[in-house]
Order: structure tokens, then C-alpha cells, then sequence
């Protein structure tokens, strides 16, 4: 793993890499963005890049490569950007990664490429994903080269769901000459991109641009389409001619933590509150029709620490919360959200009230919410997760008085087309069973992928899921071999 | 874009579409319903399918004017267009032959009552359909409904047309003259759906009914139309809409349809005010909506 100096185009002695800092994102101010939906990274500009590119050491063996679940050459890119061929450095990441511009900004970076940066041992890793980031928005500007299509195959793929499992597998397939056709569930093409996400962390200018580009190369999208009930599986494949069908429908409904009161007024799973505000623009009401309950002035908290319950409550925040609470049962250590959601959040000034658990939602006596009552947590040994169990501490209990709660501990698999497909198989949990290799499921010719299979997870994750998927379609296409 | 092929006032506020939808014409089953969307800028809301036509691709909803977007909705005609149409949704419901039927249908809720009581006759099933509406002017449906009934019974809140009273009413004469009853379906008005369970639980008459809570995407993703059933929750879109009465929690249901009802009264008032002044400059309010439809597809 030592730095190699033999092709490099990096004036820069690897001790002198070391020595550069790491450049810091641009952001909007907290107390600014606070009152605001625009994003809170800026971009790095191309000098800012540059300079952050150079502190690539070039490794032998890159483990940031190794740790991407897509596999994006970390080094080549890197590279290209010292050297200010920007629009290369773009190319070289999409041979991996249809979504750079998403991925950029939602990875779990260091958790996957920057977690193994070599610089990390004694500095801070290589900004990876700002060098994403910057490529992918400086290409948009430029203008995307579409990459031609390979001859078509004569074959055609059916894809359920289009989030970003989805997505990679038409960006993929759709290179490799086959025909590739998208139903959406919802009138908008995204999945959790456009649901979930919040457009401070991921505008949703940036998605329709990714969008954009993939129905240039020539993918089609059907919304309003729910597989299972609008059309099965079955007929997909015998009468409109699909040779084959990935599913990546994500993890879907959302899980309740079955405690008193949770059917109060004012109690809101973390998707119905993003939906509302990320789809269906709620926070523009009453330009848009959608209603959500007015969150000024008023007491808010979110259930969880992964990073829907920061999208949440962030959310909450901007639309003029007083107060905007995390409620968490483990430790800081234990949450699963990004590190940088978290720092941001912090500054913000979200109250994380950590270990800690509702155990009841007060009501007013007309079905209004007006508190969690509370109970403060302890880490005893730990659980089948291998992190220590929170274990509730006597006599704690507490009433945090609240107006609205948002409840993000987590999904369960989506039934319908599980239900509605003979053969299919599934987990204990009603997730599809599929190779992890291959993502094969047990019916032929039907492959699934990301959330539906795993559970909830990540963007990427559901995006390499998506490349191994495409690849295994397109052997499947080429061979016929199951 | 959905095209609008047919569309026509059954009753005051209340509106027959026949909607160009070819896949979900091929789908739909009796108790299943759509969301849709009318603009860009529209809410989506769940709405009754009250027949279909696989062969057309057709399938035919029935609105009834409350907020907004019902309202909006009713104003357009044939050969406008509806922007976003997605089902067919939910459980269908559970057709076999049960015996004796009494299908109850509420106000608007004939309607997709109506579909159900056909494939339950279909099916072998003694049908005896009871339709009840505020006044003589709100009740739709009668023709069909008794093409598929082997007795229809009517009542108006009023006495306006047919008998004065409520659905209930006849439902306790049916018991009380001992007719045989082994399944009641009821749809309508929560109250409504309330009242026949309560009476229904003292009979022990197994009692389908089905719930209208609020709803976004309709496919399980987004939980707001969690209802309490036998004290669990579940979705009324996936698990539903079609639940055991006597396990309803109404209260809950109740309470939580009215957690918008401050944005409702604005939008609705902010509705009539742009009416007004359309109407004052002679526009066309079907004109106006498509308009604000933006980009799609």
C-alpha cells in the first residue's frame, strides 16, 4: 500500500500531500440555514478541488476503491482532477456510478471510501465525496456527455421501482443495448430520493438533472404504476414481453414503536412527514394543495438517530419548530446517521437528548398530542446488533411536552408484490430472498436488490446491489443460462 | 395524463368520470380504489372506483364535492384530463357465496358499495342492498343497485324519497322480521359504518366495512392511514380498506380525519375566492387547473 510517485501527475512529494489540510466544504451559515431548504454544502470550486485532489497519496493497492460498494476507481478520478481534467475526471466515476452528483452528497463516506483513506492513519482522509460532488455539478454545467449505447440486444428489462437501486440497474442495462422501462409506484421518478431525502441535503433539481440524463440515453419511465396491483409481475414478463424483471421497490412501511398514544394527532411516522414536505411540498402550502400541521412556534421531536430521523427533524427545524428535538435510547456512539448530518445538525442547535426513550404520547383529551413521557436509558451488554443494549434506568421517567413527534425507528418490508408474485421468495422478516452475487431470486428471470432485500440501508448500497443486478441480468440476457 | 372520455352529475356535488386508465381497467376488483392528483401543485386523494369496462380501458370514479381538490375536481368535464391516476388500490374484497348479504351503501359510499354487491351476487349470494342518503337529491345509484339486489331498500334522512330514517332502520326491521343474515357489508360515513357495527355486534353478524382515513402515496409507504384495529394498527391501504366492523376503532378514525381540517378550511375558502373571481371574469374554472398542470411525462 506505498504511494507510488512512478506515473503520477502530483507535483507534490507524498510528505508534502500530508502536509496539505484538508480543504473545507463550503456551507451555508447554521444560523441562516436553519430558516431555509437551500442545501448546506456549497461545492468545492475548481481551485478548492484541485488542492484537495493533490492530497491523493496514490496508493498501490487503493482500499477507498475496495470500499466503495460500486467500485469507482477513487485514484484515476482523483488524478484527473489534479491535473484539470474535470469532465475526464466525470467520465471515469459514471464507468462505476450512473448517480455521482447523489452519491456525492449522501454517501456514508466515512464509513466506505474515506473510512480506509491511508491518510487517515495520521491525517484527515482525502474529501472523496466533495470531489464527487465537484465533478458531477461541474459536469452538469458543462453540459453531460452521453456515452453511446452498446448495439441493441433485442431484449427487454422491466425495472419496479425507481430509487437508486433501480436506477443503476437501467443505467447499466440500458448501456449494455438492452431496452429498459422504469415503473414508478409514485408520480415522480426518485423513489427515497425525492420522498425521503430533503432537498437542504439533496436539491431535487440535482435528481431531475440525473433523471434527465438517463432518459437521454434512453431509458423509459411509466409513474403512477404500483407493481402487484396495477400490473403483476407475471404479466409483465408473459404479455408485454419483458425478458426479465429487477425489483427494487426499498424498504417501505414504516414501523411504529407500539406505545400508548401513538394514534394522537400530531404523531407522524418519519415518511408520511417527509413525504409530505419532499414530494408533496407541503412546506409551500397553501401554493401546494398537500396540508402538513403548522410547526411554529410549536415543540417538535423525532424518534431515532439514523438519517431519516435527522432529515426529519431538521425539517422540523426550517419550518420554524421553537424547539427540535432527537430523541435517542443509545449514545452518540451507537447512532447510525452520517457524521456530517450530525455535525451539521448540532449546529443548527437540534437538542440531542440522548439515551433516551418514550414510553407514552400525552394527549390533550381530544385526540391532540401535548407530550412524551420519557424514561432515560443505560448501555447494558450487548445485543444481537453487537452494540450495547440500552436498558431503562428506574425512576426516570419525564414529560417532554411536545407538539409534534416524528417516529423513525426503521421499516419493514413493503408486501405487495411479494404477495402478488407465485414463487417468489422471501425472508422471515417478507423481504425477497436473493444471491448476493447475483441478486437472482428464486423465480427465473426475476432479480431484486437494495432495501427490499436487505432492509433498510443506503443510497449505495442500493446502488451496488443495482450494478451486480444489471451485470447478472445482462449475463442471464446474453446466455440464457439461469 | 388521464383523459376524462365521460363525465356527469349523478347528484348535487356528486360526479360520475369515466376515466381512460387501460391498465388499471384490467385490475380493478370490487373495493379496490385510486389516488389521484389534478395538477402539479394538486394533494393526492383517495377516490371510489365504482365500475370499470377492461375492454375500453375505462374505468369509472364517483366524487363527491368536500375540500378543495373534490370540488376542483368536480368541475371538470369530457375531455379534460386528470394528471396523475394510480391503482387500483387495496385489498379487493373477500367474494364467496356467504348466503344472505345485506350490502349497505351511505351516501356516496353507494358507489363503492355498488361493485361489491354485484360480484357478491355474482358469486350465489342472496343480496339485499340497503342505500340511504341525507335527502332525495343524494341518492345515487338506484337503477344499478337494484339490477344487482334481490331487494333494494331506500331511505332518506328526510323522508324526501322513499322511507324517512336511516340505513340502521331498515337493517333492525330485517332483523327483527328474522330474516337470515350471514354477512353485512357497509360503506358510507363513519358514523354510519359505526352504527351498523354496534348493531350488528349485538346480532354476532360478521360485518365488513370500509374505512376512508387519510392517505398519501396508498401503498404502505407512508403510515398515515394507520387505523386501530382490535387495538393493533394497521394500513388501511395495503391491509385494508375493507376491515372487521366490530374491531374498528371510529373514535380514533374520527379524530384523525380531523388533523387537517384548519388547512382544509383554508384551502377551501381560498378555492371559492378564486371561483368567484373567475366566474366574475367568465372563465372557466376546468381551463384554470389545466393550466397549472406543469411538466410531466
Amino acid at each position: 500500500m506505498s504511494p507510488t510517485a512512478s506515473k503520477s501527475k502530483n507535483p507534490l512529494s507524498p510528505k508534502e500531500r500530508i502536509k496539505v489540510p484538508r480543504q473545507l466544504m463550503p456551507e451555508q451559515p447554521a444560523e441562516v440555514r436553519a430558516n431555509n431548504f437551500d442545501e448546506v454544502n456549497l461545492g468545492y470550486n475548481p481551485e478548492l478541488a484541485q488542492q484537495e485532489a493533490l492530497r491523493c497519496l496514490e496508493c498501490a493497492k487503493p482500499t477507498c476503491t475496495d470500499n466503495c460498494p460500486v467500485g469507482i476507481d477513487v485514484k484515476e478520478f482523483v488524478q484527473r482532477i489534479v491535473i484539470g481534467d474535470f469532465l475526464g475526471a466525470a467520465a471515469k466515476i459514471r464507468e462505476a456510478n450512473v448517480l455521482p452528483a447523489i452519491t456525492g452528497r449522501v454517501c456514508p463516506q466515512e464509513d466506505q471510501c474515506e473510512g480506509k483513506c491511508l491518510l487517515s492513519k495520521k491525517v484527515k482522509p482525502l474529501g472523496i465525496g466533495y470531489l464527487e460532488r465537484f465533478v458531477a455539478d461541474y459536469e452538469q454545467r458543462m453540459g453531460t456527455h452521453i456515452v453511446p449505447n452498446a448495439e441493441p440486444t433485442g431484449k427487454k428489462v422491466a425495472i419496479v421501482g425507481s430509487g437508486p437501486s433501480g436506477l443503476t440497474v437501467a443505467g447499466d442495462l440500458i448501456q449494455k443495448g438492452h431496452k429498459v422501462r422504469v415503473f414508478e409506484a409514485l408520480h415522480e421518478i426518485g423513489g427515497v430520493l425525492v420522498y425521503g431525502i430533503p432537498e437542504f441535503r439533496l436539491p431535487k433539481q440535482i435528481v431531475r438533472e440525473q433523471i434527465d440524463y438517463m432518459r437521454q440515453m434512453g431509458v423509459e419511465f411509466e409513474t403512477d404504476v404500483v407493481v402487484g396491483r396495477t400490473v403483476t409481475i407475471d404479466e409483465l414478463l408473459e404479455e408485454e414481453g419483458f425478458d426479465a424483471v429487477y425489483i427494487g421497490t426499498g424498504a417501505g412501511l414504516p414501523q411504529f414503536m407500539n406505545i400508548p398514544g401513538e394514534h394522537l394527532n400530531g404523531v407522524y411516522s418519519a415518511n408520511e412527514f417527509l413525504t409530505r414536505i419532499n414530494l408533496m411540498k407541503a412546506y409551500k402550502f397553501p401554493v401546494y394543495d398537500e396540508p402538513m400541521l403548522d410547526l411554529r412556534g410549536k415543540d417538535v421531536a423525532v424518534i431515532g438517530g439514523g438519517n431519516t430521523a435527522l432529515d426529519a427533524i431538521r425539517s422540523a427545524l426550517r419550518l420554524g419548530a421553537r424547539k427540535a428535538y432527537v430523541i435517542y435510547r443509545r449514545s452518540d456512539a451507537e447512532m447510525p446517521a452520517r457524521a456530517e448530518e450530525v455535525h451539521h445538525a448540532r449546529q443548527e442547535g437540534i437538542d440531542f437528548q440522548m439515551l433516551t426513550a418514550p414510553v407514552e404520547f400525552l394527549s390533550d383529551g381530544k385526540g391532540w398530542l401535548t407530550a412524551a413521557r420519557c424514561v432515560r436509558m443505560e448501555l447494558g451488554e450487548p445485543d444481537a446488533s453487537g452494540r450495547r443494549r440500552p436498558v431503562p434506568m428506574q425512576r426516570s421517567e419525564f414529560d417532554l411536552p411536545l407538539s409534534v413527534v416524528v417516529i423513525a425507528i426503521g421499516t419493514t418490508a413493503n408486501p405487495i408484490v411479494q404477495s402478488t408474485t407465485p414463487g417468489l421468495g422471501t425472508n422471515k422478516r417478507g423481504y425477497i430472498q436473493a444471491s448476493e452475487e447475483t441478486q437472482r431470486t428464486t423465480r427465473k428471470g426475476v432479480f431484486a436488490g437494495g432495501d427490499i432485500v436487505t432492509g433498510a440501508a443506503t443510497v449505495i448500497l442500493a446502488m451496488g446491489a443495482g450494478r451486480r443486478g444489471a451485470n447478472s441480468i445482462h449475463q442471464y440476457l446474453t446466455t440464457g443460462e439461469w | 395524463m388521464f383523459k376524462i372520455v365521460h363525465a356527469q352529475f349523478l347528484a348535487p356535488g356528486i360526479k360520475r368520470f369515466v376515466i381512460e386508465a387501460p391498465r388499471i381497467a384490467c385490475k380493478q376488483q370490487p373495493g379496490q380504489f385510486v389516488i389521484l392528483r389534478i395538477y402539479e401543485e394538486g394533494e393526492r386523494i383517495p377516490v371510489t372506483i365504482e365500475n370499470s369496462d377492461p375492454e375500453k380501458g375505462t374505468i369509472n370514479i364517483v366524487v363527491q364535492s368536500a375540500g378543495k381538490t373534490t370540488n376542483l375536481l368536480n368541475t371538470l368535464e369530457t375531455g379534460d384530463s386528470i394528471l396523475d391516476v394510480v391503482g387500483p388500490l387495496g385489498k379487493p374484497s373477500e367474494i364467496r357465496n356467504y348466503g344472505t348479504v345485506v350490502v349497505i351503501g351511505g351516501g356516496v359510499g353507494t358507489a363503492m358499495a355498488y361493485p361489491t354487491a354485484a360480484a357478491l351476487k355474482r358469486a350465489g349470494n342472496r343480496v339485499i342492498s340497503i342505500v340511504g342518503a341525507r335527502n332525495r337529491e343524494l341518492v345515487i345509484l338506484v337503477k344499478e343497485m337494484r339490477e344487482v339486489s334481490d331487494a333494494l331498500l331506500i331511505t332518506t334522512d328526510d323522508g324526501s324519497y322513499a322511507d324517512k330514517g336511516f340505513v340502521t332502520d331498515k337493517l333492525r326491521q330485517l332483523i327483527e322480521n328474522g330474516t337470515r343474515i350471514d354477512l353485512v357489508v357497509a360503506v358510507g360515513p363513519i358514523v354510519m359504518m359505526k352504527a351498523v357495527s354496534a348493531l350488528t355486534r349485538k346480532e354476532n353478524i360478521h360485518t365488513v366495512v370500509s374505512l376512508n382515513p387519510i392517505m398519501i402515496d396508498g401503498t404502505g409507504m407512508c403510515g398515515g392511514c394507520r387505523v386501530l384495529i382490535d387495538g393493533k394498527s394497521e394500513f388501511a391501504c395495503v391491509d385494508g380498506p375493507e376491515f372487521d366492523g366490530h374491531k374498528v376503532n371510529f373514535e380514533v378514525l374520527v379524530q384523525r380525519n380531523t388533523m387537517y381540517r384548519t388547512a382544509e378550511q383554508q384551502s377551501m375558502e381560498e378555492f371559492k375566492r378564486l371561483q368567484t373571481a373567475e366566474t366574475e371574469e367568465g372563465a372557466v374554472c376546468g381551463a384554470t387547473s389545466s393550466s397549472r398542470q406543469g411538466e410531466q411525462r
